[in-house]
């Protein structure tokens, strides 16, 4: 149950642009009708990528990314895990944007991948640098809350605790909350409604 | 300074500070779908772990069932191995299951309040974004996803950040044929769809406490619309009385005195907030969505805006939804053309939604055009709806009378849209596709103007009915 250290993140970006891209955007509903999260990756973002033959994820030099650049409100609406396990599964180490919505941010932090945010004129300069030069290697790096472009580098916000659940391996949360069994039990004996009032 | 209810609750439930500074959080109620649970369940079999508190998770079944024909097998294979799997891991992990066969079944957020599940000071979470909906009983309820819910089933426990919390006064009264949809519709439409990221949204004022149950759960519902993750109302005596009699409230001296501890979970009237924000219901129209996100929502009488009419970080969303939703700045949302007529979803599907569109359609017929769907939120509202007549009604008029689902808000079962169809729906979502087609349409309302504009055969102000 011991999750993986993340503090480095490394590899080419892939610029997705538009704000409050949702999450049945990202995955369709129908391929929600399934009991294991197995071959999710090749459907990310499939009916933006049916009505735009020009969509990132189809084009040939973006293939192999793992650092996703979003925009504002990245990740909205539903609380399907199943949008991050398909980025997941796609590539998708690692994600920067102007902001993320809360149960996608809280979805991808449980899974290890990291999501941070820079402001929107950082964004929007690392998305059309990409786009000027796709195979050139991105850095995030979660220590040092930095994320590098070449000769750009853009200062990145997350929240602390989830920076610290990625690069102590604690984004797997279930063994620290085992850990906690004898104080929950004593938390839950005050609740009236847990005792029968 | 007082305390809110949100911070009341949260201390109540804290355990321990985790070593990433978060807070191990006790969750007093679990409730289980079939759509966000079997990876969950199939993680606890890997790490070979067993459920913490078995006794305080209920699982259902709403996303993916038909509304028309049940019979097992399911015609879509994968929805009958869905179900298949959640009535396997019910069986192995010892849940309470209320499934197809259950007089029980129904939406998730429409049974927990109905079976007196959902109760005042509690924590809840469910692998799903609308469990805001409790909130209407002052718990605070979160949407996880599937990690999580592995997490609340084998600790009970879930990895939390505090939330700040915005109290959103709704001041006077609401006009005829305004309703709790039109309320949070402006809510979102005035905040923006991303306005309550990081906040537990607070409901109260005059217009608020005024509502039923059932209306302040059509508030709290679509809370995470407008980015919060929790929305709640304080706990009064309109809550009290719904669930006195519930098959899982309290009853006889435990009910009093569950009573005396509800009240004191209640926000303090002197309770500090992080933000206010406040909103006259009495100015409130009729309000219907006109484009891709919830926050996109105009009154009936109002023309679809034009870019110099909105903020710079929305136009490039509005220059989407034009083009998708094939509606031009300046054209009035009143008269667009409808194709679909849908009433149910998580939003509004209860017994005061149903009567409230029935009203509406009696004496009425549906237009030649329109398909329309009336789709109860669950088997007891639906033995309700139909003991009161009402489904006689709706199916006089032209309405299709469905059995309880999710139906068309999703687009996981049968029920979806074909092509460019456009829907006049009382869901909760009208991103691209979400209704099944990829390029489907769905303008968001109240019951009562789906009901209208399934008889107009386009948008219309119900007030003119």
């Amino acid at each position: 149950m011991n999750s993986s250290v993340i503090q480095y993140v490394e590899g080419r970006a892939i610029p997705v642009r538009g704000n409050d891209i949702d999450t049945d955007r990202i995955i369709p509903a129908r391929y929600l009708r399934a009991i294991t999260f197995d071959g999710l990756g090749e459907h990310a973002f499939e009916d933006d990528r049916k009505s735009n033959p020009d969509h990132p994820f189809d084009d040939p030099r973006y293939q192999g990314a793992s650092i996703l650049i979003a925009n504002d409100n990245f990740g909205c609406g539903s609380s399907r895990e199943h949008a991050p396990q398909a980025l997941m599964r796609w590539g998708i180490c690692a994600i920067v944007g102007e902001s993320f919505a809360e149960i996608f941010l809280g979805n991808c932090t449980a899974m290890g991948v990291p999501c941070l945010t820079a402001s929107t004129a950082d964004i929007v300069k690392i998305q059309d640098a990409i786009e000027a030069d796709p195979q050139r290697e991105m850095a995030v790096d979660l220590k040092e809350k930095k994320m590098t472009f070449g000769d750009i580098e853009v200062d990145l916000q997350i929240a602390e605790g989830n920076r610290l659940q990625l690069i102590e391996g604690a984004w797997d949360a279930t063994g620290m909350l085992l850990e906690g069994r004898g104080a929950v039990r004593e938390v839950a004996d005050k609740l009236p409604y847990v005792t029968g009032f | 300074m007082g305390q809110s209810l949100f911070h009341k609750v949260w201390d109540a439930h804290a355990v321990r500070t985790l070593p990433s500074g978060q807070t191990q959080l006790f969750i007093g109620l679990h409730l289980v779908h079939e759509v966000t649970s079997p990876q969950a369940f199939d993680m606890l079999r890997e790490r070979g772990l067993t459920i913490a508190y078995p006794e305080r998770t209920f699982a259902t079944v709403d996303h993916i069932v038909p509304t028309s024909d049940v019979a097992r097998p399911f015609a879509d294979e994968m929805a009958e191995d869905m179900m298949v799997a959640i009535e396997e891991n019910a069986q192995q992990f010892g849940l309470s299951f209320f499934g197809l066969d259950d007089e029980r079944q129904g939406i998730v957020h429409v049974i927990g309040p109905e079976l007196g599940l959902t109760q005042p000071g509690m924590t809840i979470a469910c692998g799903d974004s609308h469990t805001s909906t409790h909130g209407a009983y002052g718990a605070i309820a979160f949407g996880i996803g599937t990690s999580q819910v592995r997490d609340v089933l084998a600790t009970q426990c879930l990895a939390m950040d505090p939330l700040k919390v915005r109290r959103i006064e709704v001041s006077g009264t609401l006009g005829n044929g305004v309703y709790a949809k039109d309320v949070i519709l402006n809510i979102i439409r005035n905040l923006g769809v991303k306005g309550g990221t990081g906040y537990a949204y607070e409901y109260a004022g005059s217009a608020i406490e005024a509502m039923d149950m059932e209306a302040r759960m059509s508030v709290c519902n679509m809370s995470i619309e407008g980015g919060a993750r929790a929305g709640y109302v304080n706990p009064d005596q309109t809550t009290y009385d719904y669930l006195q009699g519930r098959t899982y409230a309290p009853s006889g001296e435990a009910f009093d005195r569950a009573v005396s501890w509800w009240r004191s979970m209640a926000s303090d009237a002197d309770a500090d907030y992080d933000d206010v924000y406040h909103l006259d219901g009495s100015a409130l129209e009729p309000t219907v969505t006109w484009g891709i996100t919830p926050g996109q929502a105009l009154f009936v009488s109002e023309k679809v805006p034009a870019l110099t009419d909105l903020p710079d970080d929305e136009r490039d969303v509005a220059a989407e939804a034009y083009d998708y939703m094939d509606l031009k700045p300046g054209t009035a949302i009143s008269g667009m053309p409808i194709d679909v007529a849908f009433v149910g979803s998580c939003t509004n599907s209860r017994i005061s939604d149903l009567r409230e569109a029935a009203r509406v359609v009696e004496g009425h017929k549906v237009a030649n055009s329109v398909k329309a769907l009336v789709v109860p939120g669950s088997k007891s509202v639906l033995k309700t709806a139909e003991s009161e007549g009402l489904h006689h009604i709706f199916e006089d008029a032209g309405f299709e009378w469905r059995g309880a689902g999710c139906s068309m808000c999703l687009a996981m079962n049968p029920d979806k849209l074909q092509g460019r169809e456009v829907c006049a729906s009382s869901s909760n979502r009208n991103f691209k596709g979400r209704q099944g087609s990829p390029t489907g349409r769905t303008l968001l309302m109240s019951p009562a103007m789906v009901a209208a504009a399934a008889i107009a055969g386009e948008v219309i102000d119900v007030r003119a009915m």
